[in-house]
């Protein structure tokens, strides 16, 4: 499935979706493994490295949450690339200062047409998204 | 979005790397947005810290020749010379905010780590249009002196104060300025202590939003709109807000909401401020440490601590801290506040506050604090919440 939406960050990368419901703090993600460490968030546990993750948008304060992201991008486990449904300054400069391709706006609602362990290709450069294997 | 002859200039590095970075942020943001095109800001406020994220940019901006084009303040971080004299600050995390302090200084900052440049270093007037980052400050001067900024992050107000520009979006158009919710105060507010719970509460229940406070009847002070706006933004991301009669730009509800009242609606009783109370408060029966200054102290509150310490001694086994600017301590010593506080035993810190890696020694200890925000962000092993009085008087008696 190839789907459009609105570049922020620019960028081409491709990896497994990891989808949140929740918002997401990028402080609270242990900076040198990827795994969330946030207690009660849905994603308590899991590991965002190299992953395309999917979320409704992100929450915190701008120097927690732009400093949590860069120090996940300067060990090497930030995600591949990011779609969300609501943009914020704040999320377009983590992005922007952690080099991660960021987009929203996609033309499906995509928490109904990502899932956890899909292939998913994000092309910032040319807005769309390609859905190409289905996870389990 | 449409940009000038010069703005493309910049973009292709034609006024150097620092700038051309400075203005890829501005339009990466502008084109998020759908902005029209950049407008002229006249000045901007940078939160600095003593962070990774916040010294790349930096560096980047200063090592690329960058230079602010608008004054420029910055945000507290911390004098690691000083805090090296009291106790080891961890080298890495001290390294960076040297350099941060460094290169804030090369791209031609106003160095005033203050993070109340409203009150004295960079002061807005009604109608300005300006790149404002820092919690209290960017719902403080839209709501209270009218001028016009985004919650802008750290890197984008930076950015803004080199370019002199930033994109035409959110807060700065008019309609955008809309109250989105009303929020009804059904309960005096007694001091600066209860407008922060206040602010804990709306920032909470209306998360992402423009409230309109009513049934305020007496006219906040400067300490209390400030505790407001910090928590507000804090446990919330209020960058805006209206109390129609005090605050500027609405005389009426109906005029802040720009015609029909929003049913989305929240009250506010004593219960309300009661139960944010006690959710701050922790079962520890030590003391360790008194944090005061967050947001910085106003002279006036460096006047009331002096007042309250007058002739008493603080605790031995108590460490007490007042946080504030250096235009501010200035004054508070040549007015005896200082010295006052000081022979009671307590410390008047400047450039630094209370979320800062400079306090590492009390990561493991018990404090006590008039600022919610400083338990919000647990830096510290516990900490109590109470009114300045309360804080003072523990501090000399120990519990």
């Amino acid at each position: 499935m190839v789907l459009k939406c609105h570049r922020i960050t620019n960028g081409h990368r491709e990896g497994e979706a990891l989808v949140s419901r929740e918002p997401i703090c990028f402080y609270l993600i242990d900076p040198k493994t990827g795994i969330v460490r946030e207690k009660n968030h849905e994603l308590m546990g899991k590991n965002v490295a190299d992953k395309v993750l999917v979320f409704p948008s992100g929450k915190a304060s701008s120097v927690v949450q732009i400093d949590g992201l860069f120090k996940l991008a300067m060990h090497k486990v930030a995600p591949k690339a990011m779609i969300v449904k609501d943009v914020e300054t704040v999320l377009i400069v983590s992005a922007f200062i952690a080099e991660v391709p960021l987009v929203d706006r996609l033309e499906k609602n995509p928490f109904e047409v990502i899932h956890d362990g899909d292939l998913v290709e994000v092309n910032a450069e040319e807005g769309l998204v390609k859905i190409k294997k289905q996870g389990d | 979005m449409y940009l000038t002859s010069e703005e493309e200039r910049i973009l292709k590095g034609e006024f150097g790397e620092g700038t051309q970075k400075a203005l890829e942020l501005l339009v990466t943001i502008g084109d998020a947005y759908d902005a029209e095109k950049m407008i002229p800001i006249t000045r901007a406020h940078a939160a600095s810290s003593g962070q990774e994220g916040d010294l790349y940019f930096v560096e980047l901006l200063a090592n690329g020749g960058a230079h602010c084009k608008v004054p420029t303040t910055t945000n507290p971080v911390y004098d690691t010379e000083y805090f090296d004299k009291l106790f080891a600050a961890p080298r890495d995390e001290a390294e960076v905010a040297r350099r941060v302090m460094e290169a804030y200084e090369r791209v031609g900052a106003i160095l005033s780590w203050s993070c109340l440049p409203y009150l004295a270093e960079n002061i807005p007037l009604f109608g300005e249009t300006v790149a404002f980052s820092e919690s209290s400050a960017t719902p403080y001067v839209n709501s209270v002196i009218g001028a016009r900024t985004n919650r802008e992050a750290a890197q984008s107000a930076l950015a803004s104060g080199v370019i002199g520009k930033t994109p035409k979006y959110g807060l700065h158009i008019k309609e955008n300025r809309r109250a989105t919710c009303l929020v009804k105060v059904e309960t005096d507010l007694k001091d600066e202590f209860d407008y922060g719970l206040l602010g804990y509460y709306v920032g909470k229940q209306v998360g992402y939003g423009i409230p309109a406070l009513t049934g305020i009847t007496r006219r906040p002070n400067t300490e209390e709109l400030i505790n407001f706006c910090a928590m507000s933004n804090t446990t919330g991301a209020i960058s805006m807000f209206y109390i129609p009669g005090f605050t500027v730009e609405a005389a009426t509800v109906e005029e802040a909401f720009q015609g029909a009242v929003s049913e989305d609606m929240v009250s506010v009783t004593r219960r309300e401020l009661d139960q944010v109370y006690e959710e701050l408060q922790t079962t520890s029966d030590r003391m360790d440490f008194v944090m005061l200054g967050c947001p910085h102290y106003t002279l006036k509150q460096l006047e009331n601590v002096a007042r309250l310490l007058s002739g008493k001694k603080i605790r031995e086994d108590v460490a007490f801290w007042v946080c504030t600017s250096a235009t501010t301590r200035m004054l508070a010593e040549r007015n005896g506040y200082v010295k006052t506080i000081e022979k009671a035993g307590g410390h008047v810190v400047v450039d630094t506050c209370i979320d800062e890696p400079c306090w590492i020694a009390y990561k493991e200890k018990v404090g006590m604090t008039d600022s919610p925000k400083c338990a919000y962000y647990r830096r510290f092993k516990d900490v109590r919440v109470a009114s300045l009085q309360d804080c003072v008087e523990a501090a000399v008696q120990g519990k």
